[in-house]
Protein backbone atom coordinates (compact mmCIF):
# COMPACT_ATOMS: atom_id res chain seq x y z
CA UNK A 1 0.00 0.00 0.00
CA UNK A 2 1.25 3.46 -0.86
CA UNK A 3 1.61 5.56 2.28
CA UNK A 4 -0.17 8.88 2.38
CA UNK A 5 1.91 11.31 4.49
CA UNK A 6 -1.05 13.61 5.13
CA UNK A 7 -3.25 10.76 6.32
CA UNK A 8 -0.42 9.49 8.50
CA UNK A 9 0.18 12.85 10.15
CA UNK A 10 -3.55 13.38 10.62
CA UNK A 11 -3.74 9.96 12.25
CA UNK A 12 -0.88 11.05 14.50
CA UNK A 13 -2.71 14.20 15.54
CA UNK A 14 -5.90 12.25 16.29
CA UNK A 15 -3.97 9.65 18.28
CA UNK A 16 -2.14 12.35 20.21
CA UNK A 17 -5.40 14.13 20.95
CA UNK A 18 -7.13 10.92 22.08
CA UNK A 19 -4.29 10.01 24.38
CA UNK A 20 -4.30 13.53 25.87
CA UNK A 21 -0.64 14.03 25.07
CA UNK A 22 1.04 17.34 25.85
CA UNK A 23 3.37 19.04 23.39
CA UNK A 24 6.48 17.75 25.11
CA UNK A 25 5.30 14.12 24.81
CA UNK A 26 4.48 14.25 21.11
CA UNK A 27 7.16 13.35 18.57
CA UNK A 28 7.67 16.21 16.13
CA UNK A 29 10.13 14.45 13.78
CA UNK A 30 7.98 14.81 10.64
CA UNK A 31 7.06 18.42 11.40
CA UNK A 32 10.73 19.24 12.03
CA UNK A 33 11.88 17.92 8.66
CA UNK A 34 9.03 19.70 6.85
CA UNK A 35 9.82 22.97 8.64
CA UNK A 36 13.55 22.71 7.88
CA UNK A 37 12.83 22.13 4.19
CA UNK A 38 10.61 25.21 4.14
CA UNK A 39 13.20 27.37 5.91
CA UNK A 40 16.43 26.90 3.94
CA UNK A 41 17.32 27.65 0.35
CA UNK A 42 20.14 26.19 -1.70
CA UNK A 43 23.18 28.35 -2.23
CA UNK A 44 26.30 27.40 -4.18
CA UNK A 45 27.35 23.88 -3.37
CA UNK A 46 24.98 23.67 -0.35
CA UNK A 47 21.83 22.09 -1.84
CA UNK A 48 18.66 21.25 0.08
CA UNK A 49 19.53 17.53 0.07
CA UNK A 50 21.93 18.34 2.90
CA UNK A 51 18.83 18.37 5.11
CA UNK A 52 18.12 14.69 4.26
CA UNK A 53 19.56 12.55 7.05
CA UNK A 54 21.28 9.21 6.55
CA UNK A 55 20.81 6.39 9.09
CA UNK A 56 23.68 7.58 11.31
CA UNK A 57 22.50 11.19 11.36
CA UNK A 58 18.92 10.19 12.11
CA UNK A 59 19.84 7.77 14.92
CA UNK A 60 22.36 10.11 16.51
CA UNK A 61 19.93 13.05 16.38
CA UNK A 62 17.37 10.87 18.11
CA UNK A 63 19.78 9.90 20.89
CA UNK A 64 21.71 13.19 21.21
CA UNK A 65 21.60 14.38 24.79
CA UNK A 66 20.72 10.90 26.09
CA UNK A 67 22.56 7.53 26.20
CA UNK A 68 22.29 5.20 23.19
CA UNK A 69 21.62 1.51 23.99
CA UNK A 70 24.70 -0.65 23.35
CA UNK A 71 23.06 -2.89 20.75
CA UNK A 72 22.09 0.20 18.73
CA UNK A 73 25.57 1.74 18.90
CA UNK A 74 27.29 -1.60 18.08
CA UNK A 75 25.11 -2.01 15.01
CA UNK A 76 25.76 1.58 13.92
CA UNK A 77 29.54 1.20 14.28
CA UNK A 78 29.56 -2.07 12.29
CA UNK A 79 27.51 -0.50 9.49
CA UNK A 80 29.90 2.45 9.31
CA UNK A 81 33.00 0.20 9.37
CA UNK A 82 31.69 -1.57 6.28
CA UNK A 83 31.64 1.79 4.45
CA UNK A 84 35.38 2.52 4.83
CA UNK A 85 37.38 2.44 1.60
CA UNK A 86 41.10 1.83 2.08
CA UNK A 87 43.85 3.10 -0.26
CA UNK A 88 44.47 0.73 -3.21
CA UNK A 89 48.24 1.02 -2.75
CA UNK A 90 48.03 -0.14 0.87
CA UNK A 91 49.99 2.90 2.04
CA UNK A 92 48.54 5.11 4.80
CA UNK A 93 51.31 7.67 5.32
CA UNK A 94 51.49 10.93 3.32
CA UNK A 95 53.31 14.23 3.94
CA UNK A 96 53.00 15.58 7.50
CA UNK A 97 53.77 19.18 6.34
CA UNK A 98 50.73 19.09 4.08
CA UNK A 99 48.84 17.40 6.93
CA UNK A 100 49.59 20.37 9.19
CA UNK A 101 48.16 22.80 6.58
CA UNK A 102 45.01 20.64 6.28
CA UNK A 103 44.71 20.55 10.10
CA UNK A 104 44.88 24.36 10.24
CA UNK A 105 42.31 25.10 7.51
CA UNK A 106 38.59 25.35 8.25
CA UNK A 107 37.62 26.02 4.65
CA UNK A 108 35.35 23.82 2.61
CA UNK A 109 31.70 22.82 2.08
CA UNK A 110 30.24 26.09 3.43
CA UNK A 111 27.82 27.77 1.03
CA UNK A 112 30.24 30.66 0.60
CA UNK A 113 33.28 28.44 -0.07
CA UNK A 114 34.57 27.94 -3.60
CA UNK A 115 34.17 24.18 -4.25
CA UNK A 116 37.17 24.31 -6.61
CA UNK A 117 39.47 24.89 -3.61
CA UNK A 118 40.55 21.95 -1.44
CA UNK A 119 38.78 21.54 1.91
CA UNK A 120 40.59 21.59 5.21
CA UNK A 121 39.92 19.32 8.17
CA UNK A 122 40.21 22.06 10.85
CA UNK A 123 41.60 19.49 13.33
CA UNK A 124 42.86 22.31 15.59
CA UNK A 125 39.31 23.61 16.04
CA UNK A 126 38.69 20.65 18.36
CA UNK A 127 42.06 18.96 19.13
CA UNK A 128 45.47 19.88 20.51
CA UNK A 129 48.05 18.56 18.01
CA UNK A 130 51.51 20.17 17.78
CA UNK A 131 52.97 21.86 20.82
CA UNK A 132 53.61 25.09 18.90
CA UNK A 133 49.93 25.77 18.14
CA UNK A 134 48.30 27.22 21.26
CA UNK A 135 45.03 28.07 19.57
CA UNK A 136 43.34 24.68 19.77
CA UNK A 137 39.87 23.58 20.83
CA UNK A 138 38.74 21.00 23.37
CA UNK A 139 35.70 19.31 21.81
CA UNK A 140 37.90 16.30 20.93
CA UNK A 141 40.69 14.70 22.99
CA UNK A 142 44.26 16.09 22.79
CA UNK A 143 46.29 14.31 20.08
CA UNK A 144 49.73 15.63 21.01
CA UNK A 145 52.30 12.78 20.73
CA UNK A 146 49.63 10.60 19.07
CA UNK A 147 52.11 8.20 17.38
CA UNK A 148 54.76 8.41 20.08
CA UNK A 149 52.30 7.24 22.75
CA UNK A 150 50.57 4.55 20.68
CA UNK A 151 53.57 3.26 18.72
CA UNK A 152 54.54 3.88 15.09
CA UNK A 153 53.05 0.59 13.91
CA UNK A 154 51.28 -0.24 10.62
CA UNK A 155 48.19 -1.22 12.63
CA UNK A 156 48.04 2.20 14.27
CA UNK A 157 48.52 3.88 10.85
CA UNK A 158 45.55 1.91 9.55
CA UNK A 159 43.48 2.82 12.62
CA UNK A 160 44.29 6.53 12.22
CA UNK A 161 43.32 6.36 8.53
CA UNK A 162 40.04 4.60 9.39
CA UNK A 163 39.19 7.03 12.19
CA UNK A 164 39.72 10.11 10.01
CA UNK A 165 37.86 8.42 7.14
CA UNK A 166 34.84 7.48 9.26
CA UNK A 167 34.86 8.40 12.96
CA UNK A 168 31.46 6.74 13.47
CA UNK A 169 33.01 3.29 12.81
CA UNK A 170 34.71 3.37 16.22
CA UNK A 171 32.65 5.71 18.34
CA UNK A 172 28.96 5.88 17.51
CA UNK A 173 27.63 9.47 17.39
CA UNK A 174 31.07 11.02 17.73
CA UNK A 175 30.98 14.77 17.02
CA UNK A 176 33.79 14.34 14.47
CA UNK A 177 32.96 14.56 10.75
CA UNK A 178 33.44 11.49 8.52
CA UNK A 179 36.12 13.14 6.40
CA UNK A 180 36.53 10.32 3.86
CA UNK A 181 33.03 8.90 3.84
CA UNK A 182 31.43 12.31 3.29
CA UNK A 183 33.94 13.43 0.66
CA UNK A 184 35.37 16.30 2.70
CA UNK A 185 39.00 15.17 2.23
CA UNK A 186 40.55 13.18 -0.65
CA UNK A 187 42.42 9.93 -0.04
CA UNK A 188 45.75 11.78 -0.45
CA UNK A 189 44.68 14.44 2.08
CA UNK A 190 43.70 11.80 4.64
CA UNK A 191 47.15 10.18 4.21
CA UNK A 192 48.71 13.60 4.90
CA UNK A 193 46.65 13.97 8.09
CA UNK A 194 47.64 10.41 9.12
CA UNK A 195 51.29 11.44 8.60
CA UNK A 196 50.74 14.44 10.87
CA UNK A 197 49.61 12.00 13.58
CA UNK A 198 51.93 9.07 12.82
CA UNK A 199 55.19 10.29 11.21
CA UNK A 200 57.96 10.26 13.83
CA UNK A 201 59.24 13.56 12.35
CA UNK A 202 55.84 15.29 12.59
CA UNK A 203 55.54 18.22 15.06
CA UNK A 204 52.79 16.21 16.77
CA UNK A 205 55.37 13.63 17.89
CA UNK A 206 58.11 16.03 19.09
CA UNK B 1 37.66 55.77 6.59
CA UNK B 2 35.02 56.78 9.10
CA UNK B 3 35.42 56.92 12.84
CA UNK B 4 33.58 53.66 13.56
CA UNK B 5 35.67 51.67 11.10
CA UNK B 6 38.88 53.04 12.61
CA UNK B 7 37.59 52.17 16.06
CA UNK B 8 36.65 48.68 14.87
CA UNK B 9 40.09 48.12 13.37
CA UNK B 10 41.84 49.33 16.50
CA UNK B 11 39.69 47.12 18.71
CA UNK B 12 40.25 44.17 16.39
CA UNK B 13 44.01 44.72 16.61
CA UNK B 14 43.76 44.68 20.40
CA UNK B 15 41.78 41.45 20.21
CA UNK B 16 44.20 39.83 17.76
CA UNK B 17 47.32 40.70 19.75
CA UNK B 18 45.56 39.46 22.87
CA UNK B 19 44.80 36.12 21.20
CA UNK B 20 48.42 35.55 20.23
CA UNK B 21 49.98 36.79 23.44
CA UNK B 22 47.99 34.73 25.92
CA UNK B 23 48.08 31.11 27.03
CA UNK B 24 44.78 29.26 26.51
CA UNK B 25 44.44 28.63 30.23
CA UNK B 26 43.69 32.29 30.95
CA UNK B 27 41.47 32.80 27.91
CA UNK B 28 38.22 33.17 29.85
CA UNK B 29 39.56 35.77 32.29
CA UNK B 30 41.23 37.69 29.49
CA UNK B 31 38.05 37.75 27.43
CA UNK B 32 36.12 39.04 30.46
CA UNK B 33 38.72 41.80 30.98
CA UNK B 34 38.69 42.64 27.29
CA UNK B 35 34.89 42.92 27.31
CA UNK B 36 34.86 44.97 30.49
CA UNK B 37 37.39 47.36 28.94
CA UNK B 38 35.18 47.78 25.87
CA UNK B 39 31.82 47.88 27.65
CA UNK B 40 31.89 51.59 28.43
CA UNK B 41 32.16 52.62 24.81
CA UNK B 42 29.95 50.21 22.89
CA UNK B 43 29.38 51.51 19.34
CA UNK B 44 26.02 49.65 19.38
CA UNK B 45 24.66 52.83 21.02
CA UNK B 46 24.89 54.49 17.62
CA UNK B 47 22.70 51.74 16.13
CA UNK B 48 20.24 52.10 19.01
CA UNK B 49 19.96 55.85 18.42
CA UNK B 50 19.55 55.40 14.67
CA UNK B 51 16.97 52.68 15.30
CA UNK B 52 14.89 54.95 17.53
CA UNK B 53 14.83 57.49 14.73
CA UNK B 54 13.69 54.88 12.20
CA UNK B 55 11.06 53.57 14.66
CA UNK B 56 9.51 57.06 14.87
CA UNK B 57 9.98 57.99 11.23
CA UNK B 58 7.01 57.96 8.83
CA UNK B 59 7.96 55.44 6.15
CA UNK B 60 6.46 53.23 3.45
CA UNK B 61 3.41 53.58 1.15
CA UNK B 62 1.17 54.36 4.16
CA UNK B 63 3.59 57.04 5.42
CA UNK B 64 3.31 55.72 8.98
CA UNK B 65 5.77 55.14 11.80
CA UNK B 66 6.22 51.88 13.72
CA UNK B 67 5.18 53.55 16.99
CA UNK B 68 1.89 51.59 17.12
CA UNK B 69 3.57 48.23 16.48
CA UNK B 70 2.58 45.54 19.00
CA UNK B 71 5.79 43.75 19.96
CA UNK B 72 4.03 41.51 22.46
CA UNK B 73 3.14 43.85 25.32
CA UNK B 74 0.57 45.88 23.40
CA UNK B 75 0.71 48.54 20.65
CA UNK B 76 3.56 51.00 21.16
CA UNK B 77 5.14 49.25 24.18
CA UNK B 78 8.86 48.83 23.51
CA UNK B 79 10.14 48.72 27.08
CA UNK B 80 10.68 45.07 28.06
CA UNK B 81 9.09 43.70 24.88
CA UNK B 82 12.14 41.68 23.87
CA UNK B 83 12.01 39.66 27.10
CA UNK B 84 8.69 38.02 26.07
CA UNK B 85 9.71 37.13 22.50
CA UNK B 86 9.24 34.87 20.59
CA UNK B 87 5.51 34.87 21.15
CA UNK B 88 2.27 33.83 19.41
CA UNK B 89 0.42 36.75 17.80
CA UNK B 90 -3.26 36.28 17.08
CA UNK B 91 -3.26 38.93 14.31
CA UNK B 92 -0.70 37.07 12.20
CA UNK B 93 -1.60 33.60 13.52
CA UNK B 94 2.11 32.85 13.95
CA UNK B 95 4.81 32.59 16.58
CA UNK B 96 7.12 35.53 15.87
CA UNK B 97 10.54 36.64 17.05
CA UNK B 98 11.52 40.32 17.08
CA UNK B 99 12.77 40.45 13.50
CA UNK B 100 9.69 38.64 12.20
CA UNK B 101 7.42 40.96 14.18
CA UNK B 102 9.18 44.04 12.79
CA UNK B 103 8.58 42.67 9.28
CA UNK B 104 4.89 42.12 10.14
CA UNK B 105 4.53 45.71 11.40
CA UNK B 106 6.37 47.13 8.37
CA UNK B 107 3.79 45.32 6.21
CA UNK B 108 0.61 46.05 8.21
CA UNK B 109 1.37 49.56 9.49
CA UNK B 110 3.64 50.99 6.81
CA UNK B 111 2.34 49.16 3.73
CA UNK B 112 5.59 47.60 2.59
CA UNK B 113 5.32 44.26 0.77
CA UNK B 114 6.75 41.29 2.75
CA UNK B 115 9.54 41.07 0.14
CA UNK B 116 10.45 44.75 0.65
CA UNK B 117 10.36 44.38 4.44
CA UNK B 118 12.70 41.35 4.33
CA UNK B 119 14.97 42.64 1.56
CA UNK B 120 18.02 43.72 3.60
CA UNK B 121 18.12 41.54 6.74
CA UNK B 122 21.77 42.21 7.63
CA UNK B 123 23.99 45.22 7.05
CA UNK B 124 27.74 45.57 6.82
CA UNK B 125 30.13 48.50 7.34
CA UNK B 126 29.53 49.64 3.74
CA UNK B 127 25.76 49.32 3.95
CA UNK B 128 23.57 50.44 6.84
CA UNK B 129 20.17 48.76 6.91
CA UNK B 130 17.07 49.73 8.98
CA UNK B 131 16.61 46.18 10.41
CA UNK B 132 19.91 46.11 12.38
CA UNK B 133 19.17 49.56 13.85
CA UNK B 134 15.57 48.70 14.77
CA UNK B 135 16.74 45.48 16.43
CA UNK B 136 19.40 47.39 18.39
CA UNK B 137 16.84 50.00 19.53
CA UNK B 138 14.14 47.54 20.62
CA UNK B 139 16.49 45.10 22.37
CA UNK B 140 18.27 47.99 24.12
CA UNK B 141 14.92 48.85 25.72
CA UNK B 142 15.00 45.48 27.55
CA UNK B 143 18.51 45.85 28.91
CA UNK B 144 18.72 44.86 32.58
CA UNK B 145 15.36 43.03 32.55
CA UNK B 146 14.77 39.30 33.01
CA UNK B 147 13.93 36.99 30.11
CA UNK B 148 10.33 35.87 30.46
CA UNK B 149 9.19 33.80 27.47
CA UNK B 150 5.82 32.19 28.30
CA UNK B 151 5.58 29.47 25.62
CA UNK B 152 2.15 28.42 26.94
CA UNK B 153 0.08 28.75 23.76
CA UNK B 154 -0.10 25.45 21.82
CA UNK B 155 1.67 27.09 18.84
CA UNK B 156 4.42 28.33 21.16
CA UNK B 157 4.76 24.87 22.70
CA UNK B 158 4.97 23.35 19.23
CA UNK B 159 7.63 25.91 18.19
CA UNK B 160 9.62 25.10 21.33
CA UNK B 161 9.48 21.33 20.73
CA UNK B 162 10.38 21.63 17.04
CA UNK B 163 13.14 24.11 17.96
CA UNK B 164 14.54 21.51 20.32
CA UNK B 165 14.48 18.89 17.53
CA UNK B 166 16.30 21.33 15.23
CA UNK B 167 18.92 21.93 17.94
CA UNK B 168 19.74 18.20 17.90
CA UNK B 169 19.28 17.69 14.13
CA UNK B 170 22.50 16.34 12.60
CA UNK B 171 22.93 16.85 8.87
CA UNK B 172 25.09 18.01 5.99
CA UNK B 173 28.54 16.74 4.93
CA UNK B 174 30.02 17.35 8.42
CA UNK B 175 27.20 15.66 10.40
CA UNK B 176 26.92 18.77 12.60
CA UNK B 177 23.97 19.83 14.74
CA UNK B 178 23.78 22.86 17.06
CA UNK B 179 24.53 20.41 19.88
CA UNK B 180 27.84 19.35 18.27
CA UNK B 181 29.31 22.57 19.64
CA UNK B 182 26.71 23.71 22.20
CA UNK B 183 25.67 20.52 23.99
CA UNK B 184 28.48 20.00 26.53
CA UNK B 185 30.09 22.03 29.31
CA UNK B 186 33.35 24.00 29.13
CA UNK B 187 34.31 23.32 25.52
CA UNK B 188 36.21 25.54 23.11
CA UNK B 189 36.61 25.89 19.36
CA UNK B 190 40.18 27.10 19.03
CA UNK B 191 40.25 29.66 21.89
CA UNK B 192 36.56 30.55 21.66
CA UNK B 193 34.50 29.34 24.64
CA UNK B 194 31.28 27.58 23.66
CA UNK B 195 28.20 27.99 25.84
CA UNK B 196 26.31 24.77 26.64
CA UNK B 197 22.88 25.91 25.48
CA UNK B 198 21.15 22.97 27.17
CA UNK B 199 22.17 24.31 30.62
CA UNK B 200 20.31 27.22 32.18
CA UNK B 201 23.25 29.38 33.32
CA UNK B 202 25.09 29.15 29.98
CA UNK B 203 21.87 29.63 27.99
CA UNK B 204 21.00 32.74 30.02
CA UNK B 205 24.46 34.25 29.56
CA UNK B 206 24.63 33.46 25.84
CA UNK B 207 21.11 34.51 24.86
CA UNK B 208 21.29 37.65 26.99
CA UNK B 209 24.38 38.83 25.07
CA UNK B 210 22.76 39.00 21.59
CA UNK B 211 22.43 41.16 19.54
CA UNK B 212 26.04 42.30 19.68
CA UNK B 213 28.32 44.83 18.08
CA UNK B 214 30.94 42.63 16.42
CA UNK B 215 34.26 44.45 16.56
CA UNK B 216 35.74 42.28 13.80
CA UNK B 217 32.80 43.07 11.50
CA UNK B 218 32.03 46.69 12.44
CA UNK B 219 28.33 45.87 12.61
CA UNK B 220 25.55 45.13 15.10
CA UNK B 221 24.51 41.52 14.56
CA UNK B 222 20.97 40.37 15.36
CA UNK B 223 19.98 36.96 16.72
CA UNK B 224 18.69 36.04 13.25
CA UNK B 225 22.22 36.73 11.96
CA UNK B 226 23.70 34.59 14.74
CA UNK B 227 21.63 31.59 13.64
CA UNK B 228 22.26 32.29 9.93
CA UNK B 229 26.03 32.23 10.43
CA UNK B 230 25.97 29.20 12.75
CA UNK B 231 24.14 27.20 10.05
CA UNK B 232 26.66 28.40 7.44
CA UNK B 233 29.48 26.97 9.55
CA UNK B 234 27.34 23.88 10.18
CA UNK B 235 27.51 23.37 6.35
CA UNK B 236 23.73 23.58 5.99
CA UNK B 237 22.09 25.42 3.07
CA UNK B 238 21.27 29.12 3.56
CA UNK B 239 18.82 29.86 6.40
CA UNK B 240 16.04 32.15 5.20
CA UNK B 241 15.46 35.33 7.20
CA UNK B 242 12.57 35.01 9.73
CA UNK B 243 11.87 31.48 8.47
CA UNK B 244 9.74 29.15 10.67
CA UNK B 245 12.80 27.04 11.62
CA UNK B 246 14.74 30.13 12.72
CA UNK B 247 11.83 31.23 14.94
CA UNK B 248 11.27 27.73 16.39
CA UNK B 249 14.96 27.44 17.28
CA UNK B 250 14.92 30.93 18.79
CA UNK B 251 11.86 29.96 20.88
CA UNK B 252 13.78 26.96 22.26
CA UNK B 253 16.89 29.02 23.05
CA UNK B 254 15.01 32.04 24.44
CA UNK B 255 12.85 29.96 26.77
CA UNK B 256 15.93 28.12 28.03
CA UNK B 257 17.30 31.56 28.97
CA UNK B 258 14.22 32.48 31.06
CA UNK B 259 15.11 34.17 34.35
CA UNK B 260 18.45 35.39 33.01
CA UNK B 261 19.13 39.12 32.86
CA UNK B 262 19.09 40.43 29.30
CA UNK B 263 22.21 42.55 28.74
CA UNK B 264 22.40 43.52 25.08
CA UNK B 265 23.21 44.90 22.56
CA UNK B 266 26.59 43.78 23.86
CA UNK B 267 30.04 44.01 22.34
CA UNK B 268 31.99 41.02 21.11
CA UNK B 269 35.34 40.47 19.39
Amino acid sequence: MKKNPLALSLAGIVLAACAGMTASEKDYSQETVAMLKASFKERGQAKLDRLDQDDMQRLCSQYQGKPMPKDVSDKLEKAQQALIKYPADGNFLGDFRSGERIAQSGQGKQFNDNPANPSGANCYACHQLSKAELSFGTIGPPLYNFGKIRGFTPEMQKYAYSKVYNSQAFSACSNMPRFGHSGILTEAQIKDVVALLMDPKSPVNQ
Amino acid sequence: MNRINRLALALFAVGASWAFAQQPRSAVEEIERYRAALGDGNPAELWEARGEGIWKQKRGPKNASLEQCDLGLGPGVVKGAYTVLPKYFADSGKVEDLESRLVTCMVTLQGFTPEEAKKDPFGDPGKKVPMDALVAFVTGQSRGMKMNVAANHPKEQEAYEIGKKIFYYRGGPHDFSCASCHGADSQRIRLQDLPNLTKTADAQRAYGAWPAYRVSQGEVRSFQWRLYDCFRQQRFPELEFVSPASIALTTFLAKNANGGVFDAPSIKR
